[in-house]
């Protein structure tokens, strides 16, 4: 492996901790150093997936500090590592890229910078790591940095939601330390690998159960799942264009359904409880989610709604994986859940990251969100226009976007495992999801032009470079599916790792 | 923020130099004793903050402004980084303790680079804390609501 | 039994979060429950008997480098120890974010009470 693993944790770190320093004259050179870090970041992703998926072994750890495994702290690379890495790398890169010009209509822009790489850095962490405790830490990094750029521009509702998500979030983490901190009296070590390997020689008692439940509602709650979601509507909106893009693209994704996959699959082992436990919380957050969605006014509220219901897709097709795995079935039904759901995870990042990026373009040519005061914008923001119908098309799952392949192999598991009623509740969300967008189509961009509105031009060309990225990953993701080469490489490893479960602990310490 | 009488501007003027070495203290001797970077940056930001108390808020502005302790914070934070790096050049991996020959055991020089780690530690939060306490003490109780 | 002690204080600060209306005391809330979890984890590494796990010049041999085994045998756990101190480093983190939203949250509405932070509906 020829890139060092802690360099993904490294770089925006250090980044991050340069950037303070160049203050207000130097801040188009901070702007600069911040967008080569992320786009290095995007390269040295690609050439290690490349290597991973090209190579012989499995999995590739790197234990810092040269100490052995139980001793030391050790980062993990394997196929769930890298497709998540690459999700996050893509979705920054985008992200970095759109606030170089959207991020002037606020002071501080360095801060602004050193809070994004140190959430890239946390996110980077979350995911390499190997050790639970090292989850953690990396995971509040993460945390902290994004309850400070929710209430960037300090204006009242900034500051309402995020002292919301603050308390929520603060709660869900203190639970997670103490499910690790019961997790290590009953096992005795903290490594991912030997506890895995202590669960299976012991059996679970009772305080692993409960560990159990307290990880499910602490990364339930970072995940906004629905009894938790409470945050996420107040949350998402207010923060700016940019920073929305990558909560609610990858940072739910990472810190929520990435650990609690880990979790349930890798260390604790699946069981019929858990399956039907994920089953009901993703039926629950689409069903809750859409319908809830379908009313709101407001641009960005209504697209945090529709987060919480898409999240809950991801869900389900991970928890009927668990579920058809712990009954014994068929493992190439769980295999097909498990690729719907993560693959669901992936074009869920791309497309809502482009919907919020729309927003944020449309908010700053117009000044305003709310739906009743937009309309017919599509003669005068092409650009903005043509992205916006693209990104709307996936999530509602029309072909052959991105989102209909992987919605499609959701309801393909759903029949396959016998739940018909789940199959049928799927679709009639799906068709609420288009009802909703095409509501924001009509009410944004067609229609006619406001008197106040008249004004308004087409942003400059940096915002719109990675709106026209993102709109052709949309086009062309539905190919990672279809061409096998691409899905053995990229889609197939991650599904593997899950699908064998408990045996992600004899990989590591063969190593 | 006004300052106190001028008891306790004296006796805090004494005080506060030793505090202050106390925090060294503990920061050096951290791989010996129990304390480490932390703990003694937390020191070393309580003697600014009794200073603070002590003679009001306009005088420590003086004397340590805002700039230099957020480059000194900066500073702190990015030689940790660079021991970090430093030990994957030297030693192959990262945070490798590549010093960790030199020296005998229980002595001052040991451990290799876990004093100098201390050492960056101790500055970053000794800074960190002192702007974290500056920064709220401008608030102001009686500020006209803006509804 | 201790660690059932341990529960009850961190029921008491959930509580404090659910049910006070003021914010410092929703915080203060927050840092109960905090307190709460770092006892339990310094609790998880004791020995009866034990004595501090620092090593001195009287239990190390330096010819075979070897540590005296009444040493082994009777210090208390010290990893629990290392994850309190992150932990409460993490803790002073959020603590500041959280009472810098407090007092810019009071410039702008007037008041700390949450009942009336209600701009964001629906």
């Amino acid at each position: 492996m020829s890139i060092p693993l802690p360099v993904f944790v490294a770089l925006p770190l250090v980044m991050a901790f340069l950037l303070p320093m160049f203050g207000k004259k130097g801040k188009d050179a901070a702007t600069a150093l911040a967008n080569l870090a992320t786009v290095s970041l995007l390269v040295l992703t690609i050439i290690s997936a490349i290597q991973l998926s090209t190579g012989n072994d499995q999995l590739y750890v790197y234990k810092i500090g040269k100490w052995p495994i139980p001793l030391g702290i050790n980062l993990v690379f394997d196929g769930l590592s890298s497709f998540l890495l690459l999700t996050i790398s893509v979705v920054s890169a985008a992200a970095m890229f759109f606030s170089i010009r959207y991020m002037e209509q606020y002071t501080a822009k360095s801060k602004y910078l050193s809070l994004f790489l140190l959430m890239v850095a946390g996110m980077n962490g979350v995911v390499l790591s190997g050790d639970i405790f090292n989850l953690f830490v990396f995971l509040e990094i993460a945390s902290l940095a994004s309850y400070a750029l929710v209430g960037f521009g300090c204006e009242h509702e900034e500051l309402e939601a995020s002292f919301k998500y603050m308390v929520l979030g603060t709660v869900s983490s203190i639970f997670i330390l103490f499910a690790v901190a019961l997790v290590y009296g009953n096992t005795g070590t903290l490594n991912m690998a030997y506890i895995s390997k202590a669960i299976q020689d012991a059996g679970l008692n009772i305080g692993l159960t409960f560990a159990l439940a307290l990880f499910v509602v602490g990364f339930g709650l970072k995940s906004a799942l629905v009894p938790f979601h409470a945050w996420l509507p107040d949350a998402h909106p207010s923060a700016p264009a940019p920073i929305s893009a990558m909560l609610s693209g990858i940072l739910i994704k990472t810190l929520g359904v990435y650990a609690l996959a880990r979790t349930v699959f890798n260390i604790f082992g699946v069981s019929v409880s858990i399956g039907w436990l994920l089953i009901v919380l993703g039926l629950l957050s689409m069903v809750v989610g859409v319908f809830l969605a379908v009313g709101q006014w407001d641009l960005k509220r209504l697209l945090a709604y529709h987060s919480i219901s898409q999240m809950g897709y991801v869900v389900l097709g991970i928890g009927l994986g668990a579920l058809i795995l712990a009954r014994g079935g068929n493992t190439a039904w769980a295999s097909l859940a498990i690729l719907g759901g993560l693959f669901h995870l992936v074009n869920h990042a791309v497309f809502k990251s482009l919907l919020f990026l729309n927003s944020g373009s449309v908010e700053m040519a117009t000044g305003t969100r709310q739906l009743k005061q937009l309309g017919g914008l599509a003669t005068v923001m092409p650009v903005t226009r043509a992205t916006s119908a693209i990104a709307s098309a996936s999530i509602a799952g029309v072909p052959p976007f991105n989102g209909f392949w992987s919605k499609l192999i959701i309801v393909i598991a759903t029949v396959k495992a016998g739940f018909y009623s789940l199959a049928a509740i799927t679709v009639i969300v799906s068709l609420v999801t288009l009802i909703s967008f095409l509501k924001v189509q009509r009410y944004v961009f067609l229609g006619e032009l406001p008197e106040k509105l008249r004004a308004t031009e087409e942003n400059k060309c940096s915002m719109l470079i990675p709106m026209i990225f993102m709109a052709c990953l949309c086009v062309l993701m539905g190919l990672l599916l279809l061409i096998p080469t691409l899905r053995e490489s990229i889609l197939e490893p991650a599904v593997r790792v899950l699908i064998d479960g408990l045996k992600y602990s004899t990989n590591v310490m063969n190593v | 923020m006004k300052g106190m009488t001028v008891i306790v501007k004296t006796i805090s003027s004494w005080v506060k130099v030793l505090i202050f070495l106390f925090g060294i203290y503990i920061v050096i001797f951290g791989h010996l004793t129990p304390g480490g970077g932390f703990a003694g940056g937390v020191i070393l930001a309580s003697s600014y903050v009794l200073l603070m108390l002590a003679f009001g808020r306009e005088f420590v502005q003086k004397n340590l402004p805002l700039g230099i302790s957020s480059k000194l914070d900066c500073l702190g934070a990015f030689a940790f980084a660079m021991i970090a790096i430093l030990g994957f050049f030297y030693g192959g991996i990262f945070f490798c303790n590549f010093l960790v020959e030199r020296g005998q055991a229980f002595g001052l020089i040991s451990a290799g680079t876990i004093p100098l780690s201390n050492i960056a530690i101790g500055l970053k939060v000794g800074a960190s804390l002192f702007l974290v306490i500056f920064s709220l003490s401008i608030f102001r109780r009686n500020t006209s609501a803006n509804k | 039994m201790p660690y059932a002690l341990c529960l009850l204080l961190f029921m008491i600060g959930l509580y404090c979060v659910v049910v006070k209306k003021n914010m410092v005391k929703i915080v203060i809330g927050i840092m109960v429950m905090e307190y709460a979890v770092n006892l339990f984890l310094v609790m998880l590494g004791f020995n009866a008997g034990g004595i501090a796990p620092i090593i001195d010049k009287t239990q190390y041999d330096p010819q075979t480098q070897q540590i005296a085994a009444s040493f082994i045998n009777s210090s208390v756990d010290p990893l629990p120890q290392a994850l309190v101190l992150t932990s409460i480093v993490i803790s002073l983190g959020s603590l500041a974010l959280m009472i810098s939203i407090c007092t810019r949250t009071y410039e702008k509405y007037g008041t700390f009470d949450i009942t009336e932070l209600r701009r964001l509906k629906g």
